[in-house]
């Protein structure tokens, strides 16, 4: 399995998820500065979390105009799988890979702390080493992540399956509609989500309750 | 531009630049002239006393500093210990107390800016960090206000940096009202044999400004501003600077690359008194001239003068002296990272700092006299006068209310809505959050260190010497606690007046007391900041020597936590029973009382209780550990339950033996066949131990012929104060 992690000016999470992604899954990611116009050939690239650009304008908005977006969006359109975590999730989201947007949380502080996730759907590239409905625990970490998006889009998503993780157990930390925690698009090529499984995978962490998550991407 | 650099130079100007009389006369007969503007602007930031330590140097140089596992001591950006295996931790504490009560978001973030920028200076990558945060009392009006806009700014720029957060300490007390206390420490990872100083070598060689432009924000921030210079709306900016974390994680990573490098001769941050005190640093402890040139300087406004150049703290910035046949790949580096790469200047042999600024003169001084040989002071003062040992503290009425009271006091309940608000995770290498006695971080493998800030300043107040001697002595305890060797500590000094000299002797005894626990228990300062002044209408805060301690951790697997573990283990008390109420928590919280002398500490005590209980630790033999401290065994305990779930039945106590802060004390587990082992050993080894409790499956709080309380109501008590009084409840 090759993956490549893309690293904006500002991104502060990309050593947590290489770290992450040759721990589990046994091969060290290739790094992509923002500016590189073609990505290298790999099978998963993944949008790690951080404040891109400080987060000063629309949170991901900057980023998601940068150069490498250009070739992350034409390849994720044919198939390419892309993972995109917290700010990731952000980025891809301003890019227009997934619908809907991350709005400041409900509370307007940032949270760090473990919540609950509920797997919805274990039928993705990230997900398919998890039970369906299973519950783990995984933390999160920002200050804007209450995922909104109009009627008829949060209709669709849950009509399609495509709500991957939800909060459980009462456990939505930013008020985002539906509990949502993750999102995929149509064809389950690109994932979103807010929580940070890539720090929840070895016993230091105090639970693995994520290692399945990276190990899914070995059988994808 | 409003100060011409024909300026004439008044009794009143030389005053409103926090000179003293005699000061500017020395300043005058060292330079054989009047003095332009801006030479006086730059006389100002570096011998104020926040840049020359004027009043504490005397006093500093007499605390320990040396060990073997010091690579720096104080004198450098941070201080430097070796940690095994080529590693070095490079760590400081400093304070950014008056603009954080000006503007709390702004004044803490630069705070934490300020500090981690110290580190990476010196060529580490921040791995952790923590703060010490005093606020004025909870009914103060501005009280929410301040613990709002710090928690936010701490939290905002260390999030955005990508540092995380892994521990610190706030309180409450009136007299902080007038002046809150906001210290800021920061932990780096560095090689031992790649650590990067500020001394400059070489004549001729480039001097280089990296980082963010130069603005007009933080002028006199090292002196504060007077009538006679802002009566135009244009000066009238705040004194405060204004912090931008992503351009700090772009100055982060472009140092680090360009360290690797091996371009980089001599670095120094601008930190207090900005482009005047990096340079002056860099030049005085290199036996070198500079000499810079003005017009060369990235600036972020248009018209600004040499003088406010000089004086500005515009942040996010380096100084570096760089080897002139790589500069060209220096630039690329900074370029690719959207930062301003500037040749500003070169190193001199004259030991002159010169400034030049379109085309003319304007500044011309001895660099040495302007660094080293600052003004320094003998300040009288007079003992603290103690308090007297308290004798009659009556038990409560009703225990059980008592508890409850403590649990959920504003400085014993718990900070999660502090820390929640800090990414304590990033960098996937934590292995305590804030809430034990300790936040860990990996290094690598199994290797991690501990990292604890402590002082309690109602004893300090007490007794400034036994208070000294307890801040370091908590320290050290709260590392031995996760299983740590203590290392080295820095201080962050917090005081009033010092022309005061009662404030003085309080800052001598305490400086005293520090000194002692250091020597005893082996565990030197390395680096530190003394933040004096800290007083509004002639009262000065409680004395708060913050100290912040690293300690070593070889096998992370065996890192002791406060949580029970098991149901039937037995509960043990290390250290003896607790007798001393004076200055307690249970003597303020529940009797209303603060009064009398603080607990004793005894250093030989508690370095073999404490190595004891780490020898215990290292063996695999407890199955969680907790110091005891403020609200003595009984706090201990119900933190423990409450971090785990599981209950506690004690054994028969009294209030003194529940609230008692005796020092060099912990509370420990062990399964009940281990716990004969334990007891046999403490014996042997001299120590005091008792079975005071054994965990239970029930999640309740039971004491022997006294009351019963669950840990959900405990949990209620204590997780219900914080978030109700921000949401303004209370």
């Amino acid at each position: 399995m090759k993956s490549a992690v893309v690293v904006f000016p500002g991104i502060n999470r990309e050593r947590d998820m290489m770290l992450a992604l040759e721990t589990v899954t046994g091969s060290k990611p290739v790094s992509v500065w923002h500016t590189e116009t073609e990505l290298p050939k790999v099978d998963l690239v993944v949008v790690p979390g951080g404040f891109s650009y400080g987060d000063y304008l629309r949170c991901g908005a900057i980023a998601a105009r940068s150069p490498i977006m250009q070739d992350i969006r034409a390849k994720a359109l044919k198939g390419l799988k892309v993972l995109g975590v917290c700010n990731g999730f952000q980025i891809i989201t301003e890019a227009g890979l997934l619908p809907g947007v991350l709005v400041r949380n409900k509370d307007l502080r940032f949270v760090c702390r473990q919540v609950k996730l509920k797997v919805e759907n274990n039928q993705t590239f990230f997900t398919n080493r998890m039970q369906k409905g299973a519950i783990v625990s995984c933390p999160v970490a920002h200050g804007e992540g209450n995922y909104i998006c109009d009627a008829e889009t949060l209709k669709r998503l849950e009509a399609e399956n495509r709500v991957v993780f939800r909060y459980a157990e009462g456990t939505n930390p930013n008020g985002a509609l539906n509990d949502i925690a993750g999102i995929m698009n149509e064809s389950g090529s690109v994932i979103g989500m807010m929580p940070h499984p890539e720090n929840m995978i070895e016993p230091l962490h105090g639970r693995t309750d994520c290692r399945p998550l990276f190990e899914s991407l070995l059988a994808a | 531009m409003t100060l011409a650099h024909d300026t004439k130079i008044t009794p009143d100007l030389v005053k409103s630049h926090g000179l003293k009389p005699d000061e500017y006369e020395r300043f005058v007969k060292l330079l054989g002239r009047e003095p332009t503007i801006t030479e006086l602007g730059i006389c100002s930031a570096m011998w104020n006393e926040h840049c020359s330590y004027k009043s504490s140097k005397k006093w500093l140089k007499t605390m320990p500093t040396k060990g073997a596992r010091v690579i720096q001591g104080p004198g450098e950006n941070a201080g430097v210990i070796d940690i095994g295996d080529g590693d070095a931790i490079v760590f400081k504490m400093e304070s950014h107390n008056h603009p954080s009560f000006i503007e709390p978001y702004q004044g803490a973030a630069t705070g934490v800016g300020g500090i981690l920028r110290d580190v990476f200076t010196m060529g580490a990558r921040p791995i952790a960090a923590m703060n010490a945060l005093r606020f004025g009392e909870p009914a103060h009006p501005k009280t929410r206000h301040l613990v709002a806009g710090v928690v936010h700014g701490v939290g905002g720029y260390g999030n955005s940096f990508g540092v995380p957060t892994i521990g610190g300490e706030v309180n409450f007390h009136a007299r902080y009202n007038g002046n809150i206390l906001v210290n800021a420490m920061a932990v780096g990872l560095a090689r031992a044999d790649s650590i990067f100083y500020s001394k400059a070598k070489g004549v001729g060689l480039p001097v280089v400004y990296l980082g963010a432009k130069t603005g007009r924000d933080g002028i006199h921030g090292a002196t504060m501003a007077s009538a006679e210079f802002d009566d135009k709306a244009e000066e009238k900016r705040p004194t405060v600077q204004v912090g931008d974390p992503f351009t700090e994680k772009c100055l982060l990573e472009a140092c680090l690359e360009l360290m690797a490098s091996g371009a980089v001769i001599a670095i120094q941050d601008m930190g207090a008194a900005g482009l005047t005190s990096s340079a002056v640093e860099m030049g005085a402890k290199g036996d070198l001239g500079i000499e810079l040139d003005l017009d060369k300087v990235p600036c972020r406004e248009t018209g600004m003068t040499a003088y406010e150049m000089m004086l500005s703290e515009s942040q996010e910035r380096m100084l570096m002296v760089l080897d002139p046949s790589r500069e060209k790949e220096a630039e690329a580096i900074f370029h690719k990272w959207g930062l301003d790469f500037a040749i500003v200047g070169k190193t001199t042999d004259t030991l002159r700092f010169v400034i030049k600024h379109k085309g003319q003169v304007m500044a011309d001084l001895p660099i040495k006299q302007m660094g080293d040989e600052a003004p320094e002071y003998d300040r009288p003062w007079v003992a603290p006068k103690l308090q007297p040992v308290l004798t009659n503290a009556p038990a409560p009425g009703d225990l059980k209310a008592a508890i409850l009271k403590i649990v959920g006091s504003p400085d014993m309940c718990s900070r999660r809505w502090v820390w929640e608000q800090y990414d304590s995770l990033i960098g996937s290498n934590t292995a305590q959050i804030p809430g034990g006695d300790a936040g860990v971080v990996r290094i690598r493998g199994k290797k991690a260190i501990a990292v604890s800030t402590d002082v309690t300043p109602r004893y300090v107040e007490a007794d400034p010497f036994e208070g000294g001697k307890q801040a370091v002595a908590e320290c050290w305890r709260n590392l031995t606690a996760t299983g740590a060797d203590p290392i080295a500590i820095t201080d962050n000094l917090n005081f009033g007046n010092p022309e005061r000299p009662e404030i003085m002797g309080q800052f001598v005894h305490a400086i005293k007391g520090l000194s002692e626990a250091c020597n005893v228990l082996a565990f030197p300062i390395v680096s530190g900041n003394v933040s004096l002044y800290n007083e509004t209408n002639g009262q000065g805060i409680l004395p708060t020597p913050a100290i912040g301690g690293i300690g070593l951790i070889p096998d992370v697997d065996l890192m002791a936590t406060i949580a029970f573990k098991n149901a039937d283990d037995v509960i043990l008390q290390v250290g003896g029973h607790g007798t001393h109420l004076g200055q307690s928590i249970y003597l303020r919280e529940v009797l209303g009382k603060e009064e009398g002398a603080p607990p004793p500490v005894d250093l030989a005590l508690e370095k073999t209780n404490g190595d004891f209980v780490r020898g215990l630790i290292r063996a695999g033999h407890v199955s969680a550990v907790h110091d005891v401290s403020d609200g003595g065994l009984g706090l201990a305990v119900i933190e423990m339950a409450m971090a785990s779930g599981l209950g506690a039945s004690l054994v028969l106590l009294t209030h003194e033996q529940l609230f008692g802060e005796d020092q060099a004390r912990y509370v420990i587990t062990a399964s009940p066949a281990q716990a004969a082992a334990i007891t046999a050993a403490a014996a042997k080894a001299g120590v005091a131990l008792e079975q005071v409790g054994t965990v239970t499956a029930e999640p309740t709080l039971k004491i022997a012929s006294g009351p019963s309380i669950s840990v959900a109501d405990l949990r209620i008590a204590h997780e219900g104060w914080f978030p109700a009084y921000m949401s303004g409840e209370l």
